[in-house]
């Protein structure tokens, strides 16, 4: 009897629990790397669906966040000092490194991160950080392209997001045809896929702050990429988006296509106002 | 073919269909009335064990990653992008529950995020392996609402 009142108790805390789950949505925290102050917050742009944009940190249990407070206990950082080491290295038949050309990155890409996507005039495309180290590998080093998520690309992309840590994502939409892949990646966005049929928006949006099973779903921000996993490592952000769809029993887009390239856009623009946390720890 | 025609045909065919199929309806066919989907998918009463399993799987019903369920306490993550289904048969009768469970978009609205799990009303690009699938089978759906029917 004892027994049963007991498991019944237990089984009413664990109700209460997730009720509380429920409401409890981001925590009220700040999240402050190496001392300086993140913009977690945002009043959001716009034509955006919500007032405020909330980097996923907040909605982390505590353990997690508190790896992303200090760059040493960061294991995403181990990443960027690969990446910094890829920076410096001669590749390609013209004998040059990034730095060959950039120099110092905590002076030439401060900053720098944070504004992209950008327009690419020459493939009247966008262009993020992953393609344009393809660009400067094949037009200015005569090395070969990255293929997606290999030979040192999201540890050279998280290195060069990390000189813009604590910067603010701004777009400049009017640069060549950039509105209209915003326009692109927003259908993209609201399009629902797969037998579960579900969007972003489904998830990111009208059930933003829930839990489904063990996971609170955060706005699906894309300011700390690449992010840190606990479960499987650095990842790019390509890789993100393709497992999200692919959860909605979807056969997914490839790497850097025109879609995803369009919701890239699109998504990083709903960030707008966040700092670059790159690389940010996620589980 | 006038109307009166095309309407026996839509009506009619089907059921023949189904019929020569071991009385299972096919999910195009299924009849939404107001009060829900009365007639069971396969006429074969519902199993509250297998629909119990088919509710928890995750492969299948997976249906605890948005619902609370109280009597499966000793399952961990419980989600709440749904509401708690605690006493959901005083809520709804059995073909509601049908309903709900074979197309939640017939009874909330176009914008629900629940899946339809006896519908081919799906979103683009369906992985090939389970194109032309429902998620969950005829049967699957009978036991999952004759579980359902116990939340008291
Ligand atoms: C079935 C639910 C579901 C759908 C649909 C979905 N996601 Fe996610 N997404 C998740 C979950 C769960 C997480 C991990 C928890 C979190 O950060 O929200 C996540 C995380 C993310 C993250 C990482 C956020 C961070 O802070 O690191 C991004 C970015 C993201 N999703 C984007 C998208 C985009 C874009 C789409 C549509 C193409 C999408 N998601 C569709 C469930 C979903
Ligand atoms: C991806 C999320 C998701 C999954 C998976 C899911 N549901 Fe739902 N369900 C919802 C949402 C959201 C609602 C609320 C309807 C609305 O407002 O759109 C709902 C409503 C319901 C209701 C009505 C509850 C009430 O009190 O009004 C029942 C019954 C139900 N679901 C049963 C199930 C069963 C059984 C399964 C598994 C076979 C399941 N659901 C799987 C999201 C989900």
């Amino acid at each position: 009897m004892t027994k049963r009142l007991m498991t019944s108790g237990l089984a009413l805390a664990m109700l209460l629990a997730g009720m509380v789950g429920s409401r409890a949505d981001p925590v009220d925290d700040t999240l402050v790397i190496d001392g300086q102050e993140m913009i977690s917050r945002a009043k959001a742009p716009e034509g955006h669906p919500f007032d405020e944009v909330l980097s996923g940190w907040l909605f982390r249990e505590g353990e997690t966040r508190a790896l992303e407070v200090d760059s040493f206990e960061n294991p995403g950082m181990l990443a960027v000092e690969e990446g910094e080491a890829i920076w410096n290295t001669v590749e390609g038949t013209a004998g040059k490194s990034c730095a060959s050309c950039h120099d110092d990155a905590s002076v030439s890409m401060k900053g720098i991160a944070a504004n992209y996507p950008k327009w690419d005039a020459d493939s009247k495309k966008p262009i993020n950080i992953e393609l344009q180290i393809n660009k400067c590998r094949t037009e200015n080093m005569g090395a070969e392209a990255y293929e997606f998520d290999k030979g040192g690309q999201r540890e050279l992309t998280a290195f060069i997001k990390n000189q813009s840590l604590g910067v603010p994502v701004q777009l400049d939409l009017t640069q060549g045809d950039l509105q209209s892949w915003w326009e692109k990646g927003k259908d993209v966005y609201y399009t629902r896929t797969g037998q579960l049929n579900l969007s972003c928006a489904s998830c990111h949006e009208a059930s933003m702050g829930k839990y489904i099973r063990a996971d609170h779903l955060s706005q699906g921000q894309v300011n700390g990429f690449p992010t840190y996993r606990l479960n499987s490592g650095l990842t790019s952000l390509h890789n993100r988006f393709r497992g999200c769809i692919r959860d909605t029993r979807a056969e997914f887009p490839k790497a850097f296509s025109d879609e995803l390239m369009a919701l890239e856009t699109y998504v990083t623009w709903r960030g707008t106002g966040l700092s670059v946390e790159t690389p940010s720890v996620r589980q | 073919m006038n109307w009166r025609t095309t309407i026996t045909a839509l009506v009619f065919v089907p059921c023949l269909v189904a019929g020569a199929a071991a009385a299972e309806v096919a999910p195009n066919d299924v009849a939404f009335g107001d009060d829900g989907v009365s007639v069971s998918l396969t006429g074969v009463q519902g199993d509250v064990e297998a629909g119990a399993a088919a509710f928890k799987d995750r492969g299948l019903g997976n249906c605890l990653a948005c619902h609370a369920n109280k009597d499966m306490s000793k399952d961990l993550f419980h989600g709440n992008v749904g509401p708690s289904l605690d006493g959901v048969a005083e809520r709804y009768d059995e073909a509601m529950l049908r309903e709900i469970v074979i197309n939640a978009k017939q009874v909330f609205t176009s914008e629900t995020v629940m899946p339809g799990f006896y519908s081919l009303d799906v979103g683009k690009d369906v992985v090939k392996a389970r194109e032309g699938q429902t998620i969950l089978s005829a049967q699957q759906v009978e036991d999952v609402v004759a579980y359902l029917g116990t939340l008291k």
